[in-house]
């Protein structure tokens, strides 16, 4: 056990995953870096360092520079996956996806299904998302509700260093095709990580803090967000259980129903654009199969349905913080009759 | 050799195509100077070094004419006529900025200029200038369109899939491949298979390769190309071999790259040093000219950082407008 940055936290499981199982490979651009260039090797380690180092312990051959051709090495991913390898792909920023989300989409999403049950792609993509870092529209995006959408693609939010390490090991170890999603301003935050591999189970939930008057459920750096909030409102006297329910892709709905149940009140924090996505999810199915438990409207927060502005002060109006979410708490410990006023 | 027809350009048009570099020149070093100070948020890519292509290129086209570009986008925004100031303001997050303080430095736009926006997506302005030529062509305005791309964005298929578009719709389209040997920190000697002239001609495009820091050879090569397709003769490829003064982006440490190497290009091949060499040589400009301009351009450019500096930031209103013009 170590203190691990996020960053560490998903070298230390690239790793150590390409270390137990030959077949594990990685690929992307410049994720070792400086290829045909005449200073050092292993130059950029991909653009924000994660897979730096890679390069060194285990060559060329396994960490795979590529071309600007997210449709041709994704797509080659996905094809190796098929055919006996263990890619993990880095795709730099989710909002290229754009560029090859067929490959993603109707190629390693389907194989297993139109083939009848007989193909497996045991295939990763890595990829960052998240605003807070002054990208603009097309670097911020989170996009996750996008593949949660696609049957046959699983999706992975961690959310924490110790999160991140547990979730890609599973990822890498999992069978079938995974969008595992880094939020870009998380990579320095750290904490205590184990040094040995271990594995995080899909579709676990997993609680962050309990409480008995409402229940937050968030996603990546929201999570964080939420147990800001919950802090502040504890000393207000509102208790609130904090649920993480790390892959959005399959859901742990279960956990979140019992949550509810138990509180009767339901705030759903997401940092993905406010139209179909994971909130709005979560929200019919817990108002399809828990309606008579709640004592409150659900509430969500979101960013208003706007792309990602640059200029800061409208980027930090934009992305959801605690203020917004403790606001949103509150509004559910309001009596009914006031809220339908409202 | 033939005389360059560059070098018969007016009085004017030397003056103008100096001080278009060398605007493009300062703005970079000074937003490189700024960005060291923390006060410029986000990616900036920074185009010093590149200056003969967008000036040499776009000296032969006009607003009805259109502009593809590339993350790396200042130096084509200045030459594509661009308000100096107004680019300043949006990488500085200001409201008085071209795109209002939403874009910031890589998505720089001003449609009314032909300019159709720097660019996040590598590759992503290709199949836009197919777009811009498809609609020149069907409105007859005579117009053509440019596509700037890296060596990196050579190699998406968007890049192919435009070239051969371009190709079966006869589009008045120009490719101009600006290759500084570099996508991020990977040698396009590396990553650029086969030859990138062969891949026009592949399409069917003639390709030229030129010096890029050469603004003469530039300027007659693009001058050709651009006269060729916009009189019906179909699209063209340039590639032009040139080189970036700084990091991929603000930030980037280099350690790709050779000890002194931006050091060796800025002594050995700048191409302002050179264009002032050949200009004062032949004598189609004096010293004096060239320093008044200099001149002229610091304070315009000091006066874009002062005014950016002190402009207002975007109000939280305005985060929910432009989305839609009516919803
Ligand atoms: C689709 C897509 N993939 C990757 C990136 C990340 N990226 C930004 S610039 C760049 C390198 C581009 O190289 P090149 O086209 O040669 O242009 P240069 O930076 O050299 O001007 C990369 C990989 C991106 N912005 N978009
Ligand atoms: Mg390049």
């Amino acid at each position: 056990m170590s203190k691990k940055s996020f960053r560490q936290a998903i070298n230390e499981a690239l790793a150590q995953e390409m270390e137990r199982d030959p077949r594990v490979v990685i690929m992307g651009e410049d994720i070792a870096g400086g290829l045909g260039a005449p200073g050092e090797d292993d130059a950029w380690g991909g653009v924000l360092g994660v897979t730096k180092g890679l390069v060194g312990k285990f060559g060329r051959e396994r960490v795979l520079d590529t071309p600007i051709t997210e449709s041709g090495f994704i797509g080659a991913a996905a094809g190796a996956a098929l055919r006996g390898l263990r890619p993990v792909a880095e795709l730099m920023f989710v909002d290229f996806m754009g560029v090859c989300f067929d490959q993603i989409f109707n190629q390693a999403a389907k194989f297993r299904y139109m083939f009848g049950g007989k193909a497996t792609t045991p295939l990763v993509i890595r990829t960052m998302f998240g605003a807070g870092f002054r990208a603009a529209s097309q670097h911020s995006q989170c996009l996750y509700p996008i593949f949660t959408h696609i049957p046959g693609l699983k999706v992975v939010i961690p959310s924490s260093p110790y999160e991140a390490k547990g979730l890609l090991i599973q990822s890498i170890r999992d069978d079938d095709p995974v969008i595992f999603f880094e939020h870009k301003v998380m990579y320095d935050v750290e904490e205590e990580v184990p040094d040995e591999p271990y594995a995080i189970p899909f579709g676990e939930a997993r609680f962050v803090r309990e409480g008995d008057d409402v229940t937050i459920v968030a996603f990546g750096r929201m999570v964080s967000m939420a147990s800001q909030a919950a802090e502040a409102l504890a000393k207000e006297g509102v208790s609130c259980s904090v649920i993480d329910p790390r892959t959005a892709s399959p859901l742990d709905l279960p956990t979140i129903l019992e949550s509810v149940r138990e509180t009767g009140r339901l705030v759903l924090v997401d940092e993905a654009s406010p139209r179909c996505n994971l909130a709005t999810d979560i929200s019919a199915q817990v108002a399809e199969q828990a309606f008579d438990a709640l004592k409150a409207p659900i509430r969500m927060v979101s960013p208003p349905h706007t792309p990602v502005p640059f200029a800061p002060a409208l980027e930090d109006e934009f992305v959801p913080n605690a203020e917004k979410i403790a606001a949103a708490v509150r509004s559910t410990m309001r009596a009914p009759s006031k809220q339908a006023a409202e | 050799m033939a005389m360059s027809r560059a070098l018969q350009l007016s009085r004017e048009d030397l003056l103008r195509a100096y001080r278009q570099m060398r605007t493009i020149r300062e703005f970079e070093e000074r937003v490189h100077a700024e960005f060291a100070t923390g006060d410029i948020p986000g990616f900036v890519h920074l185009y010093a070094g590149e200056e003969a292509s967008a000036v040499g290129v776009c000296m032969h086209l006009t607003d009805k004419d259109a502009i593809a570009s590339t993350h790396r986008g200042h130096g084509h925004c200045i030459a594509k006529g661009c308000d100096v100031h107004g680019m300043m303001a949006e990488i500085y997050g200001r409201k008085s900025g071209l795109c209002a303080g939403k874009g910031g430095s890589m998505h720089i736009a001003d449609v009314s200029k032909g300019m159709l926006g720097a660019n996040g997506i590598v590759g992503g302005g290709a199949p836009l200038a197919c777009g811009a030529a498809l609609a020149a062509k069907t409105l007859k305005t005579g117009g053509v369109a440019v596509a700037f791309g890296g060596d990196g964005a050579s190699n998406q298929g968007t890049t192919a899939e435009s070239m051969n578009l371009a190709t079966v719709w006869k589009l008045p389209v120009i490719f101009v491949l600006e290759d500084n040997g570099y996508a991020e920190s990977t040698a396009s000697g590396w990553s650029v298979g086969g030859d990138a002239i062969k891949r026009a001609e592949g399409f069917g495009i003639p390709g030229v390769r030129v010096d890029g820091h050469d603004f003469f050879a530039v300027h007659d090569a693009a001058g050709e190309a651009i006269e060729r397709t916009r009189s019906g003769g179909g699209p063209s490829f340039l590639h032009l071999k040139l080189n970036r003064y700084y990091g991929h982006f603000e930030g980037d440490g280099q350690a790709y790259r050779r000890d002194g190497e931006v050091a060796g290009l800025r002594a050995e091949i700048d191409t302002l040093d050179r264009f002032r060499r050949r200009v004062t040589e032949a004598k189609l400009l004096e010293e004096n000219d060239l320093a008044g301009v200099d001149r002229e351009v610091l304070a315009l450019i000091e006066d874009s950082v002062r005014t950016a500096k002190s402009a207002a930031a975007p109000k939280s209103a305005d985060l929910l407008t432009d989305v839609y013009l009516s919803y």
